[in-house]
């Protein structure tokens, strides 16, 4: 193994941390196919958990499991428990409004609304009834500045968002995930649309923002999992197509000695 | 160098290797087919347009426009006669007004509920049957109208008569809510999932993700829509020659009977001698009816053009 890691990271090991999201034996289905096998994991609050594994494993699939996003999908069907400091958020009493605005997103593709910039980064918080237009330009300025996008769009904050680069669209869609001042931002995949330069400035964007908020990414690139994850987390795909979890730890265990044999064949690049 | 290698090249491409370029009759005949048809539209819109001008304008020479424009008498039989247009023109505001504030709001709603709500099943199977209304003949809406509607609008607003631009205006949505559900469905299902994504993902409603994503991000396309009913309700005839009264008066309320444009000239066509007077001014109404869709027209596919510009990727 000769993967490098920045000694801040390690000394960034988040074993003390408290857990945030804790899941335990789910299964999930789309109609008769299972997606995903018996998970059971723990997410440490204030740090970035990646999850990794081959195409099709189910990583995304994993990742829409904390806001509820299946359920859109008919006929997906969740079994075991998904605890969000310790409640069930697959109870029937849960309003998943109210749990999307704890849980955001960041899309693999940037997807801002066909809105203006500040429309777009004002969406949030108006639909949660905030429509004061001087408290909406504090929170879209305060949002963009933390997504480290506000010196490039402060002078064009009324054009359309669409007009943006594509990794000034991924950075609007994190600061208007900001914006609802969620607790936990889970993120699909958010540079695999994005240049090299575009995704070093979302990775330094992650690593300002694990202060303050639990960070889940799925991502395809190993050297980005190694670069900015605290944890990491190896799904695969069993014979069946259903995605397991193979081994969750440190991301420096992971990466430099992992236990487990198909973890070591994947980040090493024998397979995958 | 440069000359030698196109000599070589020409030289090996002279002989028939199969790569000599052919005379292939069918291309050139279809595509010339398609050149005169496509001529012959523009051919057949020009000849409208020249009629329309030839046999309209000259009612000008007799009344002046303003008189014509805003002349609230219409009287082609008496002597002078007088050719005021007023009538028919608020006539036509009325019944495309009430058309309009009926089928916009529900035709909308119904394309947002088909398009966002209902599941697949119901929408294979409502969308064609709204669709099928567009293919009941005219006549058999003015006939409803007639018969169903106006006696329930005579009662139900106590009126002297249920035929008034209100019964008009109602038949008028029913037949140009087809159109817009078609069309605003069509636009809705266009909008890219990734929005409806983004919208639930930041905590909004079904009923939030639709208001103030989906319907803006399919404004171009519902203004189309809006606008091809709008057009069919100015340009409709029949029903509201059936349906809509037929008095010759300025309607000052939409309850009152009444003769929208294209009663007028369908009634009045009839009795008026070719190339007289009366025939002239009914030319000149189907002129004015002609620029009044034309500008809808216009007006569609200026705000569709911007739209697009506005939200092009």
């Amino acid at each position: 193994m000769n993967m490098k890691l920045s000694p801040d990271l390690l000394s960034n090991a988040p074993a003390c941390k408290k857990t945030r999201l804790g899941v335990t034996g789910v299964n999930l289905f789309y109609g008769d196919f299972q997606a995903l096998r018996n998970i059971t994991l723990e997410i440490p609050e204030c740090a970035i958990t990646a999850i990794i594994g081959p195409s099709g494993c189910g990583k995304s699939s994993f990742l829409r499991l904390f806001n509820r996003m299946n359920d859109l999908i008919t006929g997906a069907r969740v079994e075991g428990r998904i605890e969000l400091d310790g409640i069930n958020i697959y109870d029937k009493s849960i309003d998943v409004v109210e749990l999307r605005k704890r849980v955001g997103m960041v899309f693999q593709k940037p997807n801002p609304f066909p809105l203006s910039v500040f429309e777009n980064v004002a969406y949030g918080p108006k639909r949660h009834g905030r429509h004061n237009r001087g408290e909406l330009e504090e929170i879209v300025e305060k949002s963009l500045r933390q997504a480290a996008l506000w010196d490039e769009v402060k002078g064009k904050l009324e054009q359309s968002a669409l007009a943006l680069s594509g990794g000034q669209q991924q950075r609007l869609c994190i600061a208007r995930v900001l914006a609802v001042e969620p607790e936990v931002i889970l993120m699909d995949e958010p540079c695999s649309a994005l240049d090299p330069v575009a995704t070093l400035k979302i990775e330094d964007l992650m690593r300002s923002l694990t202060e303050s908020y639990t960070i889940i990414i799925v991502t395809h690139n190993m050297q980005q999992a190694a670069r900015v994850s605290d944890m990491a987390a190896f799904l695969m795909m069993e014979a069946d197509r259903a995605g397991v979890l193979v081994e969750y730890g440190p991301t420096s265990d992971i990466f430099t000695n992992p236990k487990d044999k198909r973890t070591e064949d994947y980040i090493t690049g024998r397979f995958g | 160098m440069l000359g030698q290698q196109v000599k070589v090249a020409t030289a090996e491409a002279s002989p028939d290797n199969g790569l000599r370029r052919r005379w292939r009759i069918g291309e050139k005949f279809i595509e010339g087919w398609i050149f005169l048809t496509g001529l012959l539209a523009i051919v057949v819109l020009l000849g409208i347009i020249a009629l329309l001008l030839k046999e309209g304008l000259p009612i000008f020479l007799d009344t002046p426009p303003w008189e014509f424009f805003f002349g609230t008498r219409w009287y082609p039989v008496s002597e002078p006669p007088t050719f005021g247009i007023m009538p028919f023109f608020i006539s036509t505001l009325w019944v495309t007004l009430v058309a309009t504030a009926i089928s916009v709001p529900v035709g909308v709603a119904c394309a947002a509920y088909l398009a966002e709500v209902a599941p697949d099943k119901v929408r294979e199977t409502v969308k064609p049957i709204i669709e099928l209304l567009a293919g009941i003949p005219s006549v058999v809406m003015g006939f409803i109208g007639l018969m169903l509607l106006s006696p329930l609008v005579q009662s139900a607003f106590n009126l002297n008569t249920g035929l008034c631009g209100l019964s008009a205006g109602i038949m008028l949505s029913l037949m140009s809510l087809p159109i817009i559900v078609s069309v605003s469905e069509d636009a809705l299902r266009a909008v890219p999932d990734e929005f409806r994504q983004a919208s639930y993902a930041l905590g909004a409603t079904r009923w939030e993700t639709i208001i103030h994503v989906c319907i803006p991000a399919a404004l171009s396309g519902i203004t189309a829509a809006v606008m091809l009913g709008v057009g069919r309700a100015i340009g409709e005839t029949m029903t509201v020659l059936m349906v809509a009264g037929g008095a010759l008066a300025v309607p000052v309320s939409p309850t009152e009977p009444m003769m929208p444009m294209t009663a007028a000239i369908a009634s009045g066509i009839g009795n008026a001698v070719r190339g007289g007077l009366q025939y002239q001014a009914l030319f000149a109404i189907g002129l004015i009816l002609f620029i009044l869709t034309l500008a809808v027209n216009i007006i569609a596919d200026r705000v569709l053009e911007r739209q697009k510009r506005k939200f092009a990727r």
